[in-house]
């Protein structure tokens, strides 16, 4: 996973609430590999029913093609637990995600994908929003050892993440290599389960 | 380290699942928690591919339960009608990775084949006291029988299947009272909708729910499966129902039930599963359920719903700016003026089934309503398993569905997420009885209604929206 510490990048806006995974990677392209499902990010919503780009689609506006931090409104990410819509996201360049408040299972794929999910305000929000849409296109820096995100000459945010979840990112740890770290605990654990409750265990099929 | 089977007094039900199921403890607030189940359909072929990569192995076949659902054909059994070479790809998959890890798997093949979420439970495959994941969101759904079931993405999914663990941060508690009785005709979906109402789409977001009062008591494991899998509706992490002799006869001669003196212990541990008197949840909520009615979604988030009395709202009655507008979207989308009435809203097509509305009892509740009537509508019923495909043919169900103009599928996903190619056409207006109304969740441009069996079937008999307290026979 790529480290993440600070972040230079315009800002883009989808001032909606409860955009869904489905929005974010439409199912039919979760069968496909990932470098297919690059084009798969707000397919259906960023065209209309001719299948023409929309124009009040802002990802569809050229001048925002560089951004990296996506801006959206409350319940961000809301619906399917799939990881897609993350990297979809990530693959598109985007490194953040701002909003008021995402659903748990994105923002846990998030962590898993180097992509920081950052909870302001919906009034911070909203500043951001605007912030996107001023002429030129603003700036924001995004620096995750402060735990601050910055914007243009006034806008300035503090943000709360779990110091664990701030430790994977700025690291770029891998969870499972954390756990491994563990495993006497793990196999006490079960030991210990397995005693007391026998009856948690399926029959076990040879494996080849 | 945590010791199983050490439960404290003044606990809530959550907290002593959680307890009992935490490894180590950082201080920094987070738990390696341990998984007694992991549930895998056909799209786990991800986290095996993350697994292999790593030259993994599953760690704990003898935790792993697996079922191929979402790519499912639901026209035959056969691989041959698959058209998609990727589908076919992850349907295969998962009988190679079963094979390879020793893990019991019900591939296309098996009668016992089935929606994880609905296998899991008939073949207890799931149990009370469990804590249980898979790769899909509506893993809440095992919460019905008394489990901690929550969905992760593919990552968190490969984590599991390495370590038989996850790192988690204990989510907030919430108890959701509802008072009964429930009215004639009100069934366990539209107490869910009712509750995603009243409490938002966000409503539950980073606490788990514990559904609690006379109107959950009186509902069915099946019923209470229904209201848990839309939990994450709610935004809740999981939600569940306290195990009880509900549960338990529920439970009595499944297949994967614990029997015998395993069974005496299991039951002793069982019982210990629920809140104590005076146990402290971190938000309560309390709803007076004997007011619920049938319900119909109008929007594009499961939070839109009124009353099939009801009329279409105006966005301009909605408090701020922002929820207005998306008002105002979502009508445009679903192309509905505010002030129509639900009733006189055509339907264009009817779907019974998903992890939400599949099992057997809803489809005896369907048959009901349609036996010795016709349908004017295309018309699907998807059994949730083989196994409630087999007990309702047994009932002569299928016969009733289909001599009033139902198509009788094979079990799967199905509709309800589309991603084997069932799928609704752009405009078509579907009265489903599956989980999300999202934009473009049944296909592009699909207008989605939720609502229960009954009311599907009340819609498919008039070919709009009806009141189904007017069709029910004494």
């Amino acid at each position: 996973m790529t480290p993440f510490t600070q972040l230079d990048s315009l800002l883009v806006a989808l001032d909606q609430i409860n955009v869904d995974t489905d929005q974010i990677i439409p199912a039919r392209f979760l069968s496909k590999s990932r470098e297919c499902q690059v084009e798969g990010l707000f397919f259906d919503v960023r065209r209309d029913a001719s299948g023409s780009f929309r124009a009040d689609f802002p990802l569809n506006d050229p001048k925002y093609q560089h951004a990296r931090v996506l801006v959206a409104g409350e319940n961000f990410g809301c619906g399917s637990s799939r990881e897609q819509a993350v990297t979809a996201l990530l693959d598109n360049g985007f490194r953040a995600v701002i909003a008021p408040s995402f659903s748990d299972i994105f923002y846990a794929n998030c962590f898993q994908n180097g992509v920081l999910p950052i909870r302001l305000t919906a009034a911070q929000v909203k500043q951001l929003v605007d912030l996107s849409t001023s002429d030129p296109p603003t700036m924001a820096t995004i620096n995750l050892p402060n735990q601050v995100v910055s914007a243009g000459p006034t806008f300035t945010a503090e943000f709360e993440i779990d110091s664990f979840r701030k430790e994977c990112l700025i690291e770029g740890l891998d969870e499972v290599t954390l756990t491994r770290e563990f495993e006497d605990c793990i196999v006490a654990f079960e030991t210990e389960q397995d005693r007391q409750m026998p009856w948690l265990n399926l029959p076990r099929l040879s494996a080849i | 380290m945590a010791r199983p089977n050490v439960i404290r007094s003044g606990q809530t039900i959550i907290d002593k699942l959680w307890d009992q199921h935490v490894v180590v403890s950082r201080n920094d607030g987070y738990d390696l928690l341990y998984i007694d189940r992991h549930m895998l359909h056909d799209g786990s072929e991800l986290g095996f591919a993350k697994l292999r990569s790593r030259s993994e192995r599953l760690r704990r076949p003898d935790r792993t339960f697996g079922t191929p659902d979402h790519y499912v054909p639901t026209v035959g059994r056969d691989l041959a009608v698959v058209a998609d070479s990727d589908h076919r790809y992850f349907l295969k998959a998962i009988e190679t990775n079963a094979r390879r890890e020793g893990f019991i798997a019900f591939t296309l093949n098996d009668r016992r084949q089935g929606i994880a979420h609905v296998v899991g439970p008939e073949q207890a495959v799931t149990l009370p006291g469990m804590t249980i994941v898979c790769g899909d969101s509506h893993t809440s759904t095992h919460g019905g029988l008394g489990a901690l079931a929550f969905g992760i993405g593919t990552s968190e999914v490969a984590h599991v299947m390495a370590t038989q663990c996850l790192w988690q941060r204990k989510p907030r508690t919430l108890r959701i009272t509802v008072d009964g009785p429930l009215a004639q005709g009100v069934s366990a979906k539209d107490v869910a909708l009712s509750v995603i109402r009243a409490i938002g789409t966000s409503g539950a977001t980073g606490h788990i729910i514990e559904f609690a009062g006379s109107a959950i008591r009186s509902l069915s494991v099946e019923g209470r499966l229904t209201l848990c899998n839309m939990s994450i509706e709610a935004g809740a992490k999981a939600g569940l129902v306290a195990p009880d002799e509900v549960t338990f006869a529920y439970l009595s001669g499944r297949s994967f039930a614990p029997t015998g003196s395993q069974l005496e212990q299991a039951h002793a541990y069982w019982l210990a599963l629920r809140s104590d008197p005076g146990s402290i949840f971190d938000k309560e909520v309390r709803l007076d359920g004997t007011v619920f009615s049938p319900m119909v979604t109008w929007g594009t988030s499961p939070e839109d719903s009124v009353s099939i009395d009801s009329v279409i709202p105006d966005p301009n009655e909605f408090s701020d700016a922002t929820r207005r507008a998306n008002a105002r979207q979502s009508l445009e989308y679903m192309q509905l003026r505010p002030g129509e009435r639900v009733r006189d809203i055509k339907v264009d097509r009817v779907f019974i089934g998903s992890c939400t509305n599949s099992r057997i009892e809803y489809l005896r509740s369907a048959a009901a309503i349609i036996r010795d009537r016709k349908v004017v509508v295309p018309a699907w019923v998807v059994a949730g398993s083989g196994g409630v495909k087999a007990q309702a043919e047994a009932e002569g169900l299928h016969t009733i569905f289909k001599e009033a103009g139902f198509e009788w599928r094979e079990p799967g996903c199905s509709m309800c997420v589309g991603m084997n190619g069932d799928i609704g056409k752009p405009g078509e207006r579907i009265a489903s009885t599956s989980n999300r109304n999202f934009k473009g969740r049944q296909g592009p441009g699909v207008l989605t209604h939720l609502v229960s069996p009954a009311m599907a079937c009340a819609a498919a008999l008039n070919g709009c929206f009806t009141d189904v307290r007017e069709l029910v026979r004494n």
